[in-house]
């Protein structure tokens, strides 16, 4: 039977609980946001001792169902302000589902100013003070815990940003190369810091296979689901050769690449960043174009980036990163940007809010536009070494217009706005305004609609059909994040009629249910709902749910303007 | 007339990344795929100066015709 481990800091207890029978249909997200809006109080703050940190792998995880070993890591957020489920690969997700962990709840704050450690394993959680690895990035910790354990020992992990409590902090989670993926987004590497823990390990020592209620009707399932990602060409083919960094001379081509700090929509550089220059690279230098950030991955959409000299410089090299650093901030030298890449992994902030930051530093002085090797420099010395600048820096893309006295500072309830121009990609914008996370493109992925032509066609350019299609993807999304799959599942479920049905097959099989594809979408919705409501209970409103200012100035080359009004965008929520 | 063609992706092996070519007025988006030796089926994206586009549209004077393979990313 799954458990329930609860481990309270403020007196440095820890126990197994059973699982409460309403939590028992749910998984990743959807118990992330549930045990978040059940336990946190809305109006808390964030870094204090009323906010709760909680880690839940999905429904599937575990399984042998492919690309289902997404970790969901939820709290309320000190970026955003709002509830926050960020979920990444790695192992652990695999690790606790084996071991029968349905959540691991984190709460209270130490009275001692002394940092800790936890250890997972089958029996429980043991918590014990942390000295050494204070102040260490994120690589020596995974280093020390496989040389005190060993190499299957999962680690999540913190770097000094984390223990600094930077809102742009991230939680480092090992992969299956011993390297980095990451809850990236919403300075979860912070809520982790304010409980004073450095890192989290976990045994898997003990650990059986996950149950199946339905074994032959499950492996039926997991053979067509697995088929439907391969036969599609995004997700069989061209996710493994290109990675996401493909979409740098597609959103180029369709004016929708944020350039000079969203200034323009396309980028004169786009070339010698983009992902087929990128694959050459790789290739050229002996690293690898394929790589799966989970066992079990069959998209395998990352890869690993080396040096000229073929050392291992960076890894899970993502579109939104590089296009961050890139067109965003004007820097053409893709070894830069994985230079940068690499120490964002290591002092532990997310790449996407600190390349979003670098481009209002920029507009705001601190340093020019293009200066590859100073942004470097002040990754690691400023914000990797907590100084004055470094502090607002970590702070985010809001924190650095705030101190500096821009104007122009790309977010959306205070989290940077990724890698499409809202203006030129419309129905990504209502997704940036409406999400419950803040500007967060993975949480209805309307580029697949508006400019991959996946899942049908709605123009980028109207605003025609944008509300109603981020919607669908917003509920759809907040679904498939529950079940631990990687969102990337989408691109066949959009276009593959089997893929859908053999998703909800696993799940039946899997717990013995009958789930049908309308509950699965009540599901999306009541995450979505219940998310909300911990917003508006946080103090939020529509007027909220709104994209900056600036974004009313045309932007070149179709000069398309942000140009809803709040009754279409409040729409989004009439369902 | 002048069209600017771009290929991406899977679509420069053996072919370019970018070249202008003269055609006559009446071709069609879908008679330059013909010509380039690509699959209709396998065309992702077909962009003229950065709007989508159908197969079935005529182009004029220098125009930019972008055409991808299925690719997407996130």
């Amino acid at each position: 039977m799954d458990k329930i481990f609860r481990v309270n800091m403020t007196d440095l207890t820890t126990r197994i609980e059973e699982v409460p029978a309403a939590w028992a249909g749910l998984g990743g997200r959807g118990l992330t946001s549930t045990i978040v809006s059940a336990e946190v109080p809305p109006t808390c703050h964030a870094l204090g001792k009323n906010n709760k940190l909680v880690f839940a792998p999905g429904l599937l995880s575990g399984t042998a169902a492919a690309s289902s070993g997404r970790m969901s890591c939820g709290a309320k957020s000190p970026l955003t302000g709002t509830i926050k489920e960020s979920n990444a690969g790695g192992t652990t997700a695999q690790l606790f589902a084996r071991m029968g962990i349905k959540a691991l709840i984190i709460e209270g704050l130490p009275e001692e100013d002394k940092f800790y450690s936890l250890h997972l394993t089958t029996d429980g959680v043991s918590i014990a003070e942390e000295t050494e690895l204070l102040g260490k990035g994120n690589f020596a910790v995974i280093e020390a815990m496989e040389a005190k354990y060993d190499k299957k020992v999962g680690v999540m992990t913190i770097g000094s940003a984390g223990e600094l409590k930077m809102a742009s902090a991230n939680i480092s989670v090992k992969d299956p190369d011993s390297k980095i993926r990451s809850h990236g987004r919403g300075g979860m590497g912070a809520v982790m810091g304010s409980k004073k823990i450095k890192y989290i390990t976990i045994d898997g020592a003990g650990a059986t296979a996950v149950a199946i209620a339905d074994p032959d009707k499950f492996k039926a399932a997991a053979r067509v689901f697995a088929k439907a990602i391969l036969d599609h060409p995004v997700s069989g083919e061209g996710l493994g050769t290109y990675g996401t960094n493909v979409l740098v001379n597609v959103l180029h081509e369709a004016g929708g690449l944020p350039t000079r700090n969203f200034r323009f929509g396309q980028y004169e550089g786009h070339d010698k960043i983009s992902g087929e220059t990128m694959h050459e690279t790789i290739v050229a230098r002996g690293g690898k174009p394929k790589h799966g950030c989970h066992a079990g991955c069959v998209i395998q959409c990352s890869q690993v980036y080396t040096d000229k000299e073929g050392k291992y410089v960076t890894s899970g090299f993502e579109y939104e990163t590089i296009w961050g650093l890139g067109a965003n901030c004007c820097i053409d030298n893709l070894d830069d940007i994985a230079e940068a890449d690499s120490i964002m992994d290591d002092i532990g902030v997310d790449s996407i809010e600190t390349a979003v930051m670098m481009g209002v530093a920029m507009d705001a002085g601190i340093l020019p536009f293009g200066d590859g090797k100073e942004v470097i420099r002040l990754i690691k010395d400023e914000i990797g070494q907590g100084t004055p600048l470094g502090r607002i820096m970590g702070g985010g893309a809001a924190s650095v217009g705030n101190a500096y006295g821009v104007t122009r500072v790309p977010v959306v309830k205070g989290q940077g706005i990724p890698a499409y121009d809202p203006r030129s990609v419309k129905g990504i914008g209502i997704t940036y305004a409406t999400s419950t996370m803040g500007a967060d493109h993975t949480a209805g992925y309307s580029v697949a609609t508006n400019i991959l032509q996946i899942g049908g066609f709605v123009d980028p350019l109207k605003k025609e059909g944008q509300v109603e299609l981020s919607r669908n993807l917003q509920i759809a999304t907040a679904a498939i994040d529950s079940t631990g799959m990687c969102i990337f599942v989408a691109f066949p479920a959009l276009d593959i009629p089997e893929c859908l049905p053999a998703l909800i097959d696993m799940l039946n099989a899997r717990f013995g249910i009958s789930l049908t594809g309308d509950d699965v979408t009540e599901l999306g919705k009541n995450i979505l709902k219940l998310e909300r409501k911990f917003n508006q209970d946080a103090g939020f409103t529509n007027k909220h749910d709104r994209l900056p200012e600036f974004f009313q100035e045309p932007v070149p080359p179709h000069n398309a303007t942000w140009d809803f009004t709040d009754e279409e965008i409040d729409a989004f929520w009439d369902f | 007339m002048n069209i600017t063609l771009k290929l991406f992706a899977t679509f420069r092996q053996d072919r370019f990344k970018i070249e202008q070519r003269d055609y006559p007025d009446s071709i069609l988006i879908r008679d330059i795929v013909a010509e380039l030796g690509i699959e209709l089926e396998a065309c992702g994206i077909i962009m003229v100066n950065g709007r989508h586009a159908l197969p079935e549209a005529p182009l004029k004077n220098d125009d930019t015709l972008s055409l991808f393979p299925k690719v997407g990313g996130g």
